[in-house]
């Protein structure tokens, strides 16, 4: 048992059957999104392949220059992919703490996870560097998602005990203050979820493709076990920054507050 | 101890010139929508009119830290909102939030005497009825022994009966220790009994 099994371009052809099954469904059931789905599906090909071919090169021309840009255009889409994902507007404050704190978080995690957690040398070496920063801006991505609705629709759905906090005499951050830890605790909910059920419920998929590309399970849930807690990490500390700043965006200088 | 000068909130409240006496008690009558709660709001700077100035104590309120003005200028408003837990808790909660020491002193039962409460302190809050709620506010606001203390419709929940003692209880309190009230009501019976002066706001002006 050596190596990894490359899969032939017409047994990749294979799998696109998968979708035929859905759009057959699909359509039977009249549900619709048929064109939502081809598209899904042309659009994640593309990307794939694009990323493979650039992936290739970067690998074979290692530079920390390339490593950073490619960083760069992850945490770019990522901030991106939050401001679409958050429901209703959202003032521009808050998209730059949002942006900071994304940017913030996952750099120091990522640079303490590739340097002192793995270990590598250089710390730019694409083939690790590149993959482990995706699974922690990733998932950072989702738990800030995550977070920033919960506090968006918190402190708009809790308008009038707010109020009453600041009337009474508080300061706004204590006013928020329930409503921003419940925003944080959301936010990492899904990490410790995921870390509750995992090996049991579900093998993970960096232990799956390590294991796939013929490392031993021992070196594969070790590095599972380190991704897990730098992704834990980076959650945490990308929600919050921006929990504890967010929150101050909703109040003005006379500490009113603005929604 | 307040004055309002050439004030425009909005479309909402248009003020001309009103003065606002210290240690006295001030009634706002005037019907739904016209402006009496942004008027309160005004003055404890949890807005801040777009034209014109308010001052407190002779100086702008804008100067004034907006924290430590709320702290002297306590509102309570129409729909107070209680705090989870138990009666104590909300006094408990009510001085660590705002970092207050002066009610050391104070016996939480006397407090729940004063808003007619007959409720346990350890008692869950969230059972009591609206208008036990209101009540439970108002000892809260009272608790933190402001300076004023800006009320609005503080007896809305309450039976004809219950709302004058307890306005009484407020306003011989108020009178005892020299403190300032200006109250929303919507009794001009009320008023008429209790204030010693009425201002009468409709459709944001001051009617005279």
């Amino acid at each position: 048992m050596s190596g990894t099994i490359d899969i032939q371009i017409m047994q990749l052809v294979f799998a696109y059957i998968f979708v035929l099954v859905l759009l057959f469904i699909v359509k039977q059931k009249e549900i619709g999104h048929k064109g939502e789905i081809l598209l899904a599906s042309v659009r994640m090909t593309i990307q794939l392949i694009a990323v493979g071919f650039i992936l290739e090169y970067v690998f074979s021309n290692q530079s920390p220059i390339y490593s950073i840009l490619i960083l760069l255009i992850m945490e770019t889409f990522a901030i991106y992919n939050i401001f679409g994902r958050v429901e209703g507007r959202i003032s521009k404050k808050l998209k730059l703490i949002i942006a900071g704190s994304m940017f913030l978080g996952t750099s120091i995690s990522i640079l303490f996870f590739v340097i002192a957690v793995v270990g590598l040398d250089p710390w730019f070496r694409a083939d690790y560097f590149i993959p482990l920063s995706g699974m922690l801006i990733g998932n950072s991505m989702t738990g800030i998602s995550l977070g920033v609705n919960y506090l968006i629709n918190g402190i708009r759905d809790n308008k009038n005990l707010v109020e009453n906090y600041l009337m009474l005499g508080a300061e706004p951050e204590t006013a928020v203050k329930e409503i921003s830890n419940r925003a944080f605790y959301n936010a990492v909910l899904p990490t410790i979820n995921s870390m509750m059920g995992m090996g049991i419920v579900f093998l993970p998929g960096m232990m799956t493709g390590q294991i796939i590309a013929g490392a031993s399970p021992i070196i594969a849930i070790k590095y599972q076990i380190a991704i897990m807690m730098g992704i834990l990490g980076s959650v945490t500390l990308t929600v919050f920054f921006m929990v504890n700043k967010g929150a101050k965006t909703f109040f003005n200088s006379r500490k009113q507050l603005n929604l | 101890m307040f004055k309002l000068e050439k004030i425009k909130f909005k479309n909402i409240l248009n003020i001309e010139e009103i003065l606002l006496e210290e240690n006295r008690v001030t009634a706002i009558l005037g019907s739904s929508g016209g402006g009496k709660t942004t008027f309160l709001k005004l003055l404890n700077n949890m807005i801040t009119a777009d034209q014109g100035t308010i001052t407190y104590q002779g100086k702008d309120i804008e100067s004034y830290d907006p924290v430590s003005l709320r702290r002297e200028i306590v509102m309570l408003p129409q729909d107070p909102q209680i705090f989870k837990g138990t009666i104590k808790d909300n006094f408990t909660k009510t001085e660590a939030i705002t970092d207050n020491e002066n009610s050391r002193n104070l016996n939480y039962n006397e407090l729940l005497q004063k808003v007619s409460l007959t409720q346990d302190l350890n008692d869950a809050a969230d059972n009591l009825s609206g208008g036990e709620k209101q009540r439970l506010a108002l000892a809260r606001v009272m608790l933190l022994e402001p300076k004023v203390l800006l009320l609005d419709e503080p007896s809305s929940s309450l039976d004809k009966k219950t709302e004058e003692k307890i306005i009484k209880r407020v306003v011989d309190y108020v009178r005892k220790n020299n403190r300032t009230l200006i109250m929303v009501t919507h009794s001009s019976k009320i008023a008429e009994k209790f204030a010693d002066k009425i201002i009468n706001i409709e459709n944001g002006k001051i009617i005279k």
